[in-house]
């Protein structure tokens, strides 16, 4: 029997786009052809708005067809076997603009390999980070992370390198290695689909940080709210396991239970302990005393994943990506009311209005853009005004933003940004821990106050209680829940002003 | 669609003493009783509480701190809508009010019939084919009141 290979992500959004029709359709269509077919799920290559996107190999590279749906089983199958034309044909992936202008580095496998094949990914460079961190030894590998200039994707952006190199010299045994893969920023998707795409190299880099500052156990915190992440991270652990390539290093994914706070390293801890996700008092630094009271090192998902490419290919090589004091590469989400949505890697540098208008092609719904913000809910709204503002870590917090975990969420012109502002108050109000004051009683206020405010009650007066009042809470507040919910408030107050001007019906609400 | 199974103190006390092993072992086991019994009820607290010698009162802050767990047993089919920004600023909210309507539920309610559980959620990570839900477990993009609505039927006709 002649047999086919076709390639098709198993990505959690290709999924919940139709992927698994499409696979079970394409199955079927081949039957009737007479033909076994070998349909290789893999990761996504990022171009979500083209999912389900499915590849077959050809004289020019892969080829792709996109977005299909069940229906088109049949005839694309006809296209890639007989030849001829498709209306979902795409050419060769690789060549597709989105594709072709990236610097992918952590994305390098991603959407082409078998994500749970430990053969695809030696293949593809694997374990060569690995390979090179064990004939450097640990001070040696540590020192490469520090030159790197690696600095932390979770949003804090602190050097990964001295995280290491504290907890290393931290006096204390065990030490542990904490992933924060607790990818709770709306907008945000890059860790979902680096696991779900490319766990290996998770586990690579794990393996790396582990030995650089001697961890014995690690523990990859993943949110509820991902299970394809947490089944392909749990079957990537087995093989690795397996394979020899965890020596010394027990590793083992935790599932976290819908606290958005979670995300917060120290909060973190206490969850992976057995307790309410409860931030805790800084200093101590969780390198110093973490985990049960070992030193600990968290790092972001994307922070490890960039690991082995550094220990691969040499610091001095991702130095060389990067704008002032944010070097390499970051995987930008692109989403919300976006044409091009996606992920999208590319060296810092690269400006806002870029990535919405060029890259992402603006809207989805074909009207203005109206906002973007970045880094999560707890970042700022951009008006396009400030669409110049180039993609780095220094930049965006001159204009009073975040970059956070990367992610765009773009809005189109009929956004209410009274709304927006008062959903960041709620949110925090939901999320609290209630530890501090600023956060857990601050977020209720702010709500309050912008109801008032909308209410038409003595507005003056309203707009400079919630100006105090984020004041409060940006320096009063013990983490970045509580600290960071005034960036979105205060730049929709700020950048769109217009839009809290007193209205109708809000008065009854307010009262 | 899920089938749990009905609460018992017995079947609890073996799902504990399988996960209590593990170092900080409330979330895993927390967790464990949820899939097996569709909730955690009040009954399983002080269970919890001694197999990991903690107060009662320890296990219930845990149990009301993370909003995964419910207290009581959901409908036979649980929809998780996504609330988040990426979703509102695709026509999330509209969507939501909708399904919220045609089912007269308010959030974290049960249809009166036992069919249908409405949860929020926030954030499937699904931002870039957004407005998104979750749906028995499956996951689901690009939604619009069409395609929900066809989501659900397809749902309660096949094991209602």
């Amino acid at each position: 029997m002649r047999r086919l290979r076709l390639y098709l992500p198993a990505d959690a959004a290709a999924i919940a786009v139709g992927a698994q029709r499409v696979a079970a359709a394409l199955a079927d269509a081949a039957a009737v052809r007479g033909m076994a077919l070998d349909l290789v799920r893999t990761g996504t290559r990022g171009m979500v708005w083209l999912e389900p996107l499915l590849e077959a190999d050809s004289a020019q590279g892969r080829i792709g067809f996109g977005p299909i749906c069940a229906a088109d089983a049949a005839s694309v199958l006809a296209a890639i076997l007989d030849g001829g034309t498709h209306g979902k044909a795409l050419g060769p992936v690789e060549q597709i603009p989105f594709l072709r202008e990236q610097t992918r580095l952590v994305l390098a496998r991603c959407g082409i390999t078998d994500p749970l094949s430990p053969g695809d990914y030696a293949k593809h460079g694997g374990w060569k980070g690995l390979v090179r961190a064990k004939s450097l030894g640990p001070a040696a590998t540590l020192e490469e992370i520090v030159a790197s200039g690696l600095r932390g994707r979770g949003g804090a952006g602190f050097p990964t390198g001295i995280k290491w190199r504290t907890a290393a010299a931290a006096p204390g045994e065990p030490k542990y290695l904490v992933c924060n893969a607790d990818e709770g920023d709306s907008g945000t998707f890059a860790d979902r689909v680096i696991i779900e795409g490319d766990p290996f190299m998770l586990i690579e880099g794990m393996a790396i940080a582990a030995f650089a500052v001697g961890a014995s156990q690690g523990y990859v915190y993943i949110r509820s709210e991902y299970p394809h992440a947490v089944a392909a991270m749990r079957a990537a652990i087995r093989i690795a396991a397996r394979e020899g390539a965890l020596e010394g290093f027990a590793l083992e994914v935790r599932v976290g239970a819908g606290a958005y706070v979670c995300g917060e390293e120290t909060a973190m801890l206490d969850s992976l302990e057995g307790k309410r996700g409860m931030v805790r008092a800084k200093p101590p630094l969780p390198a110093v005393r973490g985990l049960w009271g070992k030193p600990t090192v968290i790092n972001n998902a994307i922070s490890l994943a960039s690991v082995p490419w550094i220990m691969a290919e040499g610091a001095g090589a991702y130095q060389g990506f990067g704008l002032g004091r944010s070097r390499g590469t970051m995987p930008v989400q692109l989403a919300g009311n976006i044409r091009h949505g996606g992920l999208y890697e590319c060296a810092f540098g690269v400006t806002l209005g870029e990535l919405v208008e060029r890259v992402g092609g603006g809207t989805a719904s074909g009207r203005a853009v109206r906002a973007a913000q970045v880094g999560g809910p707890l970042g700022a709204y951009f008006p396009p005004a400030l669409f110049d503002t180039p993609f780095d870590y220094e930049a965006f917090a001159a204009r009073d933003g975040l970059i956070g975990h990367g992610g765009i969420v773009v809005f189109d012109d009929t956004v209410d940004m009274a709304r927006q502002a008062r959903f960041a108050m709620e949110f925090c109000a939901r999320e609290s821990c209630g530890k501090c004051t600023p956060c857990r009683i601050g977020s209720i206020r702010g709500t309050e106050v912008i109801d008032r405010l909308l209410a038409g009650d003595r507005p003056a007066l309203q707009r400079e209680l919630l100006a105090d009042l984020c004041h409060t809470m940006k320096f009063g507040s013990l983490c970045a829940l509580g600290g960071f919910t005034p960036y979105p408030v205060l730049s929709a107050l700020t950048h769109f002003a217009e839009d809290f001007t007193p209205r109708a019906g809000a008065r009854a609400a307010a009262e | 669609m899920p089938e749990y199974e009905r609460w018992s103190e017995a079947g609890a006390s073996a799902v504990i003493a399988k996960h209590s092993g593990v170092a900080g072992a409330a979330l895993p086991i927390l967790h464990a009783l949820q899939e097996v019994f569709g909730h955690i009820p009040e009954a399983a607290e002080p269970l919890v509480a001694a197999a990991l010698n903690l107060s009662r009162a320890e296990v219930h802050g845990i149990v009301t701190f993370y909003h995964d767990f419910r207290r009581h047993p959901p409908g036979r089919h649980v929809l998780r809508l996504c609330r988040a920004e990426a979703c509102q600023a695709a026509g999330g909210e509209a969507l939501a009010e909708g399904v919220r309507r045609r089912l007269g539920l308010e959030w974290n309610a049960t249809t009166a019939d036992g069919g249908l559980t409405l949860e929020p959620v926030f954030c499937l990570g699904l931002c870039a084919c957004s407005p998104a839900a979750m749906l028995d477990g499956q996951v689901l993009g690009r939604l619009d009141g069409p395609a929900l609505d066809a989501a659900l039927d397809e749902a309660m006709e096949g094991a209602a």
